[in-house]
């Protein structure tokens, strides 16, 4: 047990398999599908309310997750705390196999950007905010849709499971395809 | 202002455990790693397809077997709205592709140390942000656009879950088995 604690790496299809159930755990216990990017509402919806509570209160989509003046929802609630709690599991697991990185430009982009950490901050930023755009967009991200969605059967996770590979494959063609492909 | 910030004290928890763990496993997974994350859209490095496809075979044997034998499992089934889940989905792929993150696996990898994941994340409140505010005119533009409700495979065709399922696992495993074998020749 210890043994494999300490293990680098699992194999994907162990760890397929605990996410997997996890999965049964969270809908029978929790009545609740694993998700993430619903957090990234309630924080951005947190953040313009200390602005202004008034907006907040009034946008549909805010009003949707928070809830209104009259009748606020809980900012930090089940998957708040699934999300920052995300950060500790993940910090424990790499702490156990001495995996833990202080990886500020990955290697391949280092290849195909150059080393600036400024550029690679830039563009994780940039990326992050299309990444979350679409992600609500479509309803969820990798973990609600692909995972949790997909499990259920449902017919708009399948979708976007799809149209996230396409786009994947395209964009990563793009970005590293011909001469940086030999260093991915 | 959010006089109740906090939901009560028992969801909280059960939601950090589980938070706990899903972190534990991605990070063990190797998927909060860029490379990995790159490399399966090079299609060179298999590991988040295979991590994906197992745990959707295991959690719909187990969340359609708990419904059979009775237990109250209710389903949390997402609206499908055919131009938003394929648009977003494609705007999806081509962030993740550059960010080398999803969602998830960006805030673990920030757990593990990958410091850039924490400038993807600021990038993702905003563009939370960002969505919200563009919401009104998306829902009445794009989110009505073939627009069926919260519907899986099973309310569409009336078929049984479990012919869904059964394919799944038969596809699934006749496919990774493949991918293996593809593997091992290829390795060089």
């Amino acid at each position: 047990m210890i043994s494999m604690l300490k293990k680098a790496r699992w194999s994907p299809y162990v760890v397929g398999t605990g996410i997997g159930l996890l999965s049964w755990v969270t809908f029978a216990l929790m009545n609740k599908a694993l998700g993430v990017s619903t957090t990234f509402v309630r924080t951005a919806g947190m953040v313009e309310g200390l602005v202004s509570e008034d907006h907040i209160r009034s946008n549909a989509y805010f009003v949707k997750y928070l809830g209104t003046l009259e009748g606020p929802y809980p900012v930090f609630e089940w998957q708040f705390a699934l999300v920052v709690m995300l950060v500790l599991g993940a910090f424990c697991a790499s702490w156990l196999s001495s995996t833990y990185l202080r990886e500020t430009v990955p290697d391949i982009w280092k290849v195909r950007f150059g080393p600036s950490k400024g550029v690679r901050f830039a563009g994780a930023f940039l990326a992050g905010i299309v990444v979350m755009f679409g992600a609500r967009l479509a309803g969820g991200c990798t973990s609600g849709h692909g995972v949790s969605g997909s499990l259920q059967l449902a017919v708009s996770s399948w979708i976007f499971f799809l149209c996230l590979f396409v786009a994947g494959i395209v964009t990563a063609w793009l970005l590293y395809g011909k001469g940086g492909k030999s260093n991915v | 202002m959010f006089e109740i910030f906090f939901a009560n004290p028992t969801t909280i928890l059960m939601g950090g455990i589980a938070g706990f763990l899903f972190g534990f496993l991605l990070q063990k997974g190797g998927v909060t790693r860029y490379d990995v994350i790159v490399g399966q859209f090079m299609l060179k490095d298999f590991t988040v397809l295979k991590v994906m496809l197992m745990a959707v075979m295991v959690g719909s044997v187990g969340i359609y077997g708990m419904r059979a034998l009775g237990f109250d499992i209710a389903l949390h089934v997402k609206t499908t709205a055919l131009l938003g889940n394929a648009l977003g989905g494609l705007i999806f792929g081509v962030g993740m592709a550059v960010l080398g993150y999803c969602p998830g696996t960006a805030v673990a990898a920030m757990g593990e140390g990958s410091r850039h994941a924490i400038a993807g994340v600021l990038g993702m409140i905003v563009g939370a942000g960002l969505f919200a505010e563009a919401y009104p005119w998306i829902e009445s533009h794009i989110l009505s656009v073939g627009n069926f409700g919260k519907v899986t495979f099973v309310d569409i065709t009336g078929f049984s879950p479990w012919l869904f399922i059964a394919g799944l696992w038969v596809a699934g495993i006749f496919g990774l088995a493949s991918l293996e074998r593809w593997e091992k020749n290829n390795q060089s």
